[in-house]
């Protein structure tokens, strides 16, 4: 009986993000596990993981770009677009007109950067609905994307040939092939960048006391503002940093392509909305993590992965599939968050039969 | 400024469109002292207040505060915050998401990193200091009203505040915990910290403030020592005229009751998902009843489920002795039952829409939305109970949430009489307003009842309901133990039946 309130009290004494995150997490080892007892081989490769890394590094960083708006009450829905964008103004800078790889990088954050400002700008400034404002910005994009270059094209500039095909080999987790030759395991170096932003959002949204202003506003804008927030400004500055990482993820989407194109990551503000719910993150606000949201984008991709290993067509397939873990995971995080209101319900009753008899005592001294 | 003032408020005036909210008003705040606020809905308390927070901008006037010779001048919460004013709103204005630790510390800090075991380690000194019971790691939402209500005074008294500002901070409290507030209040006022205290209880009043400022339509009537100012005066202070006595209101209140025919509502073993256990309920034509108990011990919930606001679980509902089925509120509206909810921010206002709009909801519910009133119906029904309820509001057009809480209520209630039920349970339909309209709702809710109304009438102030109510339903923990009607309706019969105990 004590062990039962004790495990109780823990799973109460835990914030909803937490305990979100924490059955992202689990649920991501379990899928994994099940697919290498299932479907054995392939994903006892290391270099299977690290694939799903490669294929999603881009997915990851706009996916933490979207935790952070959606953290702080709001959405974001051109991410995509401006990934469009980046790759197509990059890809037309370097071939095009001869530039060089840290001139189109620049160009990157700075098309991020724009968007992130002026969307910032509308939705905590003027106070205008930020799916209404980002899907101007989506549209704006894409049609920007066209007018810049209406063909798709593989980019050929050598410099950025060799920084695309860069491989960062992992010693020790290589395998052999048929052929019983060694195969380093590698990952590509936007793996790396998005490694580093989770590991500064994380640390950001964590452990900076501005981070925590996301937390305040998603959780109850008025409230927030009473308590001191600037609430403006750190819904401004979530937009800014979002549009920021649309930049770098576009650029990384871009290294991994290797092309410029209008139809270029169509559909990838979904994928990252998804991702951050499946990892955790409130469309409400006020509860999300960026491991989470790591986990999530990766749980998307073993699905993807696992679909396809199966054998079954691919693109409607993951579809269903996303769309039922999708409701999965939103009915579980439903039903945690009402458990815990219930279990709070159950123990004001409890606590509040003492007082009852407190009352009793003082009845009875009255009648005394 | 005034020998040891810590707070200065000069000619202060606030206008909202069609409304002089404040009318060159002062206000002056000593250090150590518990200053009570006083006045009518309406009166200009809650604007002054947020004048003073920073919520709204001051039209003309100055604000001075002790240190600085110049008037400051307060355009945002932050401004307040940093001049040295807190508050405690009666709402909770804290973030639900956060831990208790953040709640404390949020919004208010300099430096960039932010250290846990630090911050978590000066929430428990802050929390255990002040005698709070809660974990500082603990989910705010995961935490009742009450404690969430001390954690946000743990953070204006954490901030070194000079004035400190209650909001009706008592309303959603229960009495052991309004004495450790009272506690609380009399350690910062030995620090020197000037209170600013505003409530519609005047045992509260007296029992812990110095003086007492009152005001009415937006003016100041003036400033008065708590000892100077007997009870009688302040409440006539405060309506602008003699108050009538108020144990004359109870004519005689069943006389109305209509025993002969079956019952307007008789429910049996009715149960609801919000853990109450089943109840058996009736009412006749003109009676008015109400349920009791301490807060949390069920009433809500039980007249909740008498309408099919929440999931009903079972129970057999009969109306004038026809057997009928209320699972969902618009059946019982259909079946000429009115709700008026306890929350009426969550449940009950729509704030964007006009008071006129407010009025026809329900009816317009009960009658379809596919089959609109034209304008002149809904403007007639608007006038006709503005009139009747003594509504104060610039037009019909005025959006309701710029009207004072205790005209938003009287909107509410005229809401649910244009639907012209045969039930009507109101649930706390008198908290966190003013006297006057609380006395105005007594009445109406006599008057409807010698109409041939039946009414529930719930309140957390027990002598409301011994002024109303015929008989009392007396709940504990979620259960019905026992009824009280005739000479039985006393306070400490209902007391000690709460308690519970053989007598």
């Amino acid at each position: 009986m004590s062990f039962l309130s004790k495990t109780r009290n823990k799973f109460r004494g835990i914030t909803d993000t937490n305990l979100l995150t924490s059955i992202t997490i689990v649920v991501f080892v379990v899928m994994y596990l099940c697919a290498v007892i299932f479907l054995g081989e392939g994903f006892l490769k290391a270099q299977t993981f690290f694939n799903m890394l490669n294929a999603n590094a881009a997915l990851i960083i706009l996916s933490c770009g979207m935790s952070l708006v959606m953290i702080t009450g709001g959405i974001d829905i051109s991410v995509g677009g401006v990934t469009a964008l980046v790759s197509m103004c990059c890809a037309v800078f370097l071939d095009h007109h001869g530039g060089n790889v840290f001139g189109s990088i620049l160009i990157a954050l700075g098309i991020g950067l724009a968007f992130g400002l002026v969307q910032g700008y509308l939705v905590a400034y003027l106070d205008i609905q930020p799916f209404i404002v980002t899907l101007a910005g989506m549209f704006f994009a894409r049609g920007m994307t066209t007018i810049v270059n209406t063909n798709p094209f593989n980019v050929a500039n050598e410099e950025f040939v060799a920084l695309k095909d860069t491989r960062i080999v992992i010693p020790g987790m290589g395998w052999y092939n048929k052929a019983g030759k060694y195969v380093d395991a590698y990952i590509e170096i936007g793996v790396i960048v998005a490694l580093i932003v989770v590991a500064i959002m994380f640390f950001a949204l964590k452990w900076t006391k501005s981070g925590r202003n996301f937390y305040a506003v998603g959780g109850n804008q008025q409230s927030a503002l009473m308590l001191g927030v600037n609430v403006k400004r750190t819904k401004f500055v979530s937009h800014v940093i979002c549009g920021l990482l649309a930049g770098i993820g576009g650029f990384v989407y871009f290294m991994h392509v290797g092309s410029g194109a209008a139809s270029h990551a169509s559909g990838a503000e979904m994928n990252a909305i998804a991702s951050s719910i499946i990892g955790g993150t409130m469309l409400t606000g006020g509860v999300g993590n960026i491991i989470g949201t790591l986990f999530g984008v990766m749980s998307l991709a073993l699905i993807q992965n696992i679909v396809s290993s199966v054998g079954l067509d691919e693109a409607w397939w993951t579809g269903i599939t996303i769309a039922a873990m999708l409701c999965l995971f939103l009915v579980i995080q439903s039903i945690v968050i009402s458990r815990k209101k219930n279990q709070k319900a159950e123990e004001a009753m409890e606590a509040s039969a003492p007082t009852a008899t407190e009352e009793k005592e003082n009845g009875d001294k009255k009648s005394d | 400024m005034r020998e040891n003032a810590v707070l200065e408020m000069r000619n202060i005036c606030k206008s909202f469109p069609g409304v002089k909210a404040l009318q060159n008003v002062d206000f002056t705040l000593c250090e150590g002292e518990v200053h009570a606020l006083m006045g009518e809905n309406g009166a200009g308390k809650s604007t002054l207040i947020k004048v003073l927070t920073g919520v709204y901008t001051k039209d003309s006037g100055q604000v001075y505060i002790k240190g600085s010779d110049k008037a400051v001048n307060i355009k945002s919460p932050q401004d307040a915050q940093k001049s040295g004013i807190s508050t405690v709103y009666q709402e909770i204005t804290l973030c639900p998401n956060l831990t208790v630790a953040e709640n404390i510390y949020i919004g208010r800090e300099k430096g960039m990193l932010l250290n846990w075991k630090k911050r978590n380690a000066e929430a428990e000194k802050v929390l255990s200091s002040l005698g709070i019971n809660v974990k500082p790691t603990q989910q705010l939402a995961s935490c009742s009203i009450a404690v969430q209500q001390m954690v946000a005074i743990a953070r204006a008294v954490d901030m070194e505040c000079k004035v400190l500002i209650l909001d009706e901070p008592t309303s959603s409290l229960d009495e052991s915990e309004v004495a450790k507030l009272f506690t609380l209040m009399r350690q910062l006022k030995a620090r020197g910290v000037g209170i600013i205290f505003v409530t519609h209880f005047l045992d509260q009043v007296y029992e812990i403030c110095d003086k007492i400022t009152v005001l009415r339509d937006g003016t100041l009537v003036g400033e008065y020592e708590i000892s100077e100012l007997p009870r009688v005066q302040l409440v006539s202070k405060m309506l602008g005229k003699e108050l009538d006595d108020m144990s004359d209101i109870k004519g005689d209140s069943t006389a109305s009751i209509d025993m002969e025919s079956a019952p307007v509502f008789e429910g049996e073993g009715l149960v609801s998902d919000q853990g109450i256990k089943p109840f058996d309920f009736h009412i006749r034509k003109g009676e008015v009843n109400g349920f009791t108990g301490l807060l949390g011990s069920g009433r809500s919930e039980c007249v909740r489920t008498i309408f099919g606001a929440d999931r009903i679980l079972g129970g057999k509902v009969k109306m004038n002795g026809k057997s009928v089925k209320i699972t969902k509120p618009i059946d019982a509206m259909k079946n000429g039952i009115a709700y008026l909810s306890e929350d009426r921010k969550r449940d009950g206002i729509v704030g964007d829409l006009s008071v006129r709009e407010n009025i026809i909801l329900a009816l317009q519910v009960k009658k379809g939305f596919f089959k609109p009133f034209t304008k002149a119906q809904a403007n007639k029904f608007a006038e006709e109970y503005i009139k009747l309820l003594d509504i104060k509001t610039a037009s019909a057009n005025t959006p309701i949430k710029s009207l004072s809480g205790g005209n938003q209520q009287k909107v509410l209630i005229a809401r649910w009489l244009l639907t012209h039920p045969e039930y009507l349970i109101l649930d706390e339909p008198t908290r966190g307003i003013d006297v006057g309209t609380k006395i105005d709702i007594q009445k109406l809710v006599l008057k409807l009842a010698s109409e041939g109304m039946s009414v529930t009438f719930i309140s957390s102030e027990t002598d409301e309901m011994l002024r109303t109510c015929s008989r009392l339903v007396v709940m504990r923990d979620g259960k019905v133990v026992g009824e009280l009607s005739g000479e039985d309706l006393t306070q400490n019969k209902i007391m000690s039946t709460i308690a519970g105990g053989e007598e």
